[in-house]
């Protein structure tokens, strides 16, 4: 082993910024990392053997104890649960004889959870391997059980269980014409980079990846750099390290846009990827792809080969002198990691934990040197806008939402998929369109974003009213909406990242407040609770995960407060622990089952607790 | 002219490059704290210090002071707010107070007294945490630690070190030591290095030292955590020039 963790350490020139392309590596070949490896890196990298578990135990796809030799994964996306995710993971763990979260005896297959893999158009879906499985069913399953149980390598399984569908369903502005490669970059150095940069200002592109940033404003800011910069020699200018990082990590559960840009318009972003370095001053680029897309991997590596060829990437672009190349890195399964400062710590191949800010990455961002981190989408607007020129980008949309939005329609419709709308749709609009006519609601920008009822289908699509990443989740009128917000909630307590108290305690503490008040154990005062701690998640946070882990409860419990009422019992208090459940334990050791041995939870009128705990211990309401 | 921002509607001078928090604490204004410490790099992951600047909450131990900043910190919402978030922290880990060694030198307790803090108002997580007892003169209680990485830091950055490290995520975190067989022992950590002496909370102790000083008589058991604060940050009532007072309406 030592001898294949060396070629890998030399494979990414013993930089640790690469450990965790490195630990991904080894994951994949031993389904866990070995003792021996972790020994390995500490002497090949000259890191603390801190470093390296710290990064093994943040990201889900690393493993610290050994996993099965075919990696089952099944997505816990609500559109996965909506086609009946929980039923055919039963029926999986069934056929394969292993318990979900664990490994099986032999060691051949483990199975598990994961978070969105983006592939909510045609979910259920899970990962085999970090590779996508779609559209899951018991027939596909029996094949796949059969499968592993024969221990099949993957290679020899019949392609369209890996099938991954673009259903590219309305293209727009953007999608309607390709761009053939170069054609930007020629338009621009023809033009002028000042100008072009102008451009791009001119057609107000804001950024796709949720926050909607002035795209062209930060690029100008990464070009001036910090102050310090300015004072340098004309040598040392010359010098200036920038750098531009795509931001493919595409986390938020149902939004899939950038999986379809990138197999079939990638050319178009890397373009944008360069451009932005050619006008920015940058000559390294990263196009940071979540684990879970690693079926592009082979697919955009080829792509930037033959950029290279044709002379759009490398030394001396287009003959211009410009010096830029691309570089792709993995993710591992980390939502936190889409956040750009995590997203920078984790290419720097550590915990994707958000930093501090200011600086901004603008200043300092990779290395700490100035960085333009943008969307997939935004790149590959700015290439358009770049060739066709601001105006034409700006006439379409709104005042202040410009062009189009690229929207992942999964849910409750006829037709998920790619839909591209102009900005100041209506929501209507775009029901009828996908083929959506029983509607409870829609989630819009995610779990991070906004519930709206289908009492608001006016509304519009736009930063002025509803922003969104891409994620577009309809729900019909058989769908409970607390099940929604109970999968969102435990979502966000699952991907955050740790680093403050807010979130880190308050997401824990809010995914078990909402499991109470589903499982019918609320009590009056647990919707006050709710609320407060929601509150307090939002406004005391460190990052966008925190400060956005509370929407779910918060815009739902704003539109259907009585459906959190109805859930309540009808007592002023109750514990925050089943009493009963408690004593399971002292009732199996004692060999008890009869009635003295279980305790009510509630007197016989329902109305007053019979146990009481001290304040210390309880959950309830504040007695101060 | 200083620069000065404004905390609470009292005028506080600051020198370029300090936080909002250096700035109060050089003046004599004590913002609440556990993962900030003088001596060492901010890391700004408790929120305590939560401060609103021009509106914004930020946290005060990172945030660059700048000039004219309008900074509330003394409030009625914020303090609600930090003893939230100080009952958070009481209920992830299992702070058996009276048990404890480290009771009134602990500055989660004096911070939870400092806010009137009376019950833990939320669920506790029990969570399973161990106990590691192999160096001979230091002691780890997982059950204790808050993830400060003040232990962390100061092994990096004062005894020139890797002891300490935080992994995991989420709920997950926890504080892991730099040797293969994972145990404090085997690492290089010393009683006399300074992440001996840094924890704000009962987590990494010193062995045979237990109970020297008598429940009653130690450091918050006579003063606030505020008044200690700012001694050792090195502020002196008398030396230090605070910029005219505005009666602020911020006083309650
Ligand atoms: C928790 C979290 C997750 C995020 N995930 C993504 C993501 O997957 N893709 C993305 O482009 N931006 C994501 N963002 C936003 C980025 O931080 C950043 O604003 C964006 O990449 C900037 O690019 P843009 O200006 O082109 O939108 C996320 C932010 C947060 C707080
Ligand atoms: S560390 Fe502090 S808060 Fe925790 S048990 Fe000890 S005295 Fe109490
Ligand atoms: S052991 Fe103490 S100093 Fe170290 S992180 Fe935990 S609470 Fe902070
Ligand atoms: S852990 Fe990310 S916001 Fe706190
Ligand atoms: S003291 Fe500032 S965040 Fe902890």
């Amino acid at each position: 082993m030592k001898q294949s963790i060396q070629n890998l350490a030399k494979k990414y020139d013993h930089q640790s910024t690469h450990l965790l392309q490195i630990l991904r590596e080894i994951q994949a070949i031993h389904h866990f990392v070995p003792e021996e490896a972790i020994d390995a890196l500490v002497e090949l990298l000259h890191i603390p053997r801190t470093r390296i578990i710290s990064v093994i135990e943040f990201y889900s796809f690393l493993h610290l104890s050994p996993r099965g030799n075919y990696e089952l994964l099944i997505s816990d996306s609500i559109t996965d649960h909506m086609s009946g995710k929980k039923e055919l993971t039963h029926y999986l763990s069934k056929q394969l004889n292993v318990a979900v979260g664990s490994v099986r005896e032999d060691g051949v297959v483990s199975l598990d959870n994961t978070s969105c893999t983006g592939l909510c158009d045609q979910g259920p879906a899970g990962l085999i391997n970090g590779y996508p499985l779609t559209r899951l069913d018991r027939p596909r399953i029996d094949c796949i059980a059969d499968l592993i149980n024969q221990q099949k390598p993957l290679t020899e399984w019949p392609s369209e269980l890996f099938q991954v569908n673009d259903n590219l369903i309305k293209s727009g502005l953007l999608l309607e014409h390709t761009i053939a490669p170069g054609e930007a970059l020629k338009e621009t150095f023809k033009r002028g980079l000042q100008e072009t940069l102008a451009e791009i200002n001119q057609s107000g592109l804001r950024g796709r990846g949720g926050a909607g940033y002035s795209t062209g404003w930060k690029w100008h800011l990464c070009y001036e750099g910090p102050e310090e910069d300015a004072f340098c020699d004309v040598d040392a200018q010359n010098q200036l390290q920038r750098y531009v990082i795509c931001n493919a990590d595409e986390g938020e559960p149902g939004t899939f846009k950038d999986r379809v840009l990138l197999n079939s318009f990638a050319d178009q972003v890397f373009e944008g990827m360069t451009l932005c370095a050619v006008i920015t001053g940058a000559s390294k680029g990263f196009l940071y792809l979540r684990g879970e897309y690693l079926f592009l991997y082979d697919k955009l590596q080829s792509q930037l080969a033959e950029r290279r060829q044709s002379g759009l990437l490398g030394n001396n672009i287009l003959g211009q002198g410009f010096c830029f190349d691309i570089e792709i890195c993995l993710g591992a399964g980390a939502y936190i990691c889409g956040e750009e400062s995590a997203l920078i710590e984790s290419l720097e191949g550590k915990p994707g934990i958000p930093r501090n800010r200011p600086p901004y990455p603008v200043t300092q961002g990779y290395l700490g040197k100035p960085t333009v981190v943008n969307n997939v989408e935004t790149f590959l607007a700015a290439t358009a806008i770049a060739l066709h020129g601001g105006e034409w980008f700006a006439k379409i949309g709104t005042e202040k939402s410009k062009g189009s939005k690229i929207l992942s329609i999964c849910g409750d419709c006829t037709q998920p998929g790619i839909y591209e709308f102009p900005f100041g749709t209506n929501l209507k609009t775009i029901l009828a369109e996908c083929g959506a006519d029983d509607v409870l609601g829609i989630q819009i920008g995610g779990p991070s974003g906004t519930f709206v009822s289908n009492q608001e289908l006016d509304r519009t699509l736009a930063f002025e009213d509803l922003a969104t990443g891409g994620s577009f989740i309809i729900f019909n009128s058989r769908r409970n909406i607390l099940d929604i917000v109970h999968n969102f909630t435990h979502f966000f307590a699952h991907e955050s990242c740790g680093f403050c108290t807010p979130c880190r305690v308050g997401t824990s503490l809010l995914a078990k407040q909402i499991d109470k008040i589903v499982e019918g154990h609320g009590s009056a005062g647990d919707v006050v609770a709710l609320e407060e701690l929601c509150q307090i998640i939002k406004k005391q946070s460190h990052c966008g995960l925190g400060q956005t882990a509370a929407n779910p409860v918060l815009t739902t419990l704003e539109r259907y407060p009585e459906l959190y009422q109805s859930q309540l019992k009808k007592i002023s208090y109750e514990p925050g622990f089943d009493l009963d459940g408690a004593l399971e334990t002292a009732r199996r050791l004692a060999n008890r089952n009869d009635a003295g041995a279980h305790l009510a939870q509630t007197d016989a009128s329902g109305s007053l607790p019979i146990a009481s705990f001290p304040p210390s211990l309880a959950v309830a309401e504040d007695h101060e | 002219m200083s620069k000065t921002i404004t905390i609470d509607g009292k005028t506080i001078p600051f020198e370029e490059g300090q936080t909002i928090m250096d700035a109060a604490s050089a003046a004599g204004v004590y913002i609440p704290h556990l993962c900030h410490h003088p001596d060492y790099s901010p890391h700004g992951s408790c929120k305590l210090c939560n401060v609103s600047v021009n509106g914004r909450i930020c946290s005060s131990c990172t945030f660059p002071a700048m000039d004219g900043q309008t900074v509330l910190s003394d409030t009625h919402e914020l303090n609600e707010d930090r003893r939230r978030i100080t009952q958070m922290l009481f209920v992830e880990g299992n702070h058996l107070c009276p048990g404890c060694e480290k009771s009134g030198n602990c500055q989660l307790q004096a911070v939870g007294y400092h806010l009137n803090m009376l019950d833990n108002h939320f669920p506790h997580f029990y969570a399973s945490r161990e106990m590691d007892a192999s160096h001979p003169d230091v002691l780890i209680d997982h059950n204790r630690c808050i993830f400060c990485t003040l232990c962390v830091r100061a092994s990096q950055q004062a005894d020139g070190k890797d002891v300490f490290a935080i992994s995991g995520r989420g709920i997950n975190k926890h504080l892991i030591v730099n040797s293969q067989s994972g145990l404090l022992k085997d690492t290089d950590f010393e009683a006399t290095d300074n992440a001996a002496h840094i924890c704000p909370t009962g987590a990494i102790l010193a062995k045979r030292q237990g109970f020297r000083v008598p429940i009653g008589r130690r450091t918050y058991d006579h003063k606030e955590i505020d008044q200690v604060s700012l001694a050792e940050s090195g502020y002196r009532p008398n030396t230090t020039l605070i910029a005219e007072t505005e009666q602020s309406q911020y006083d309650e």
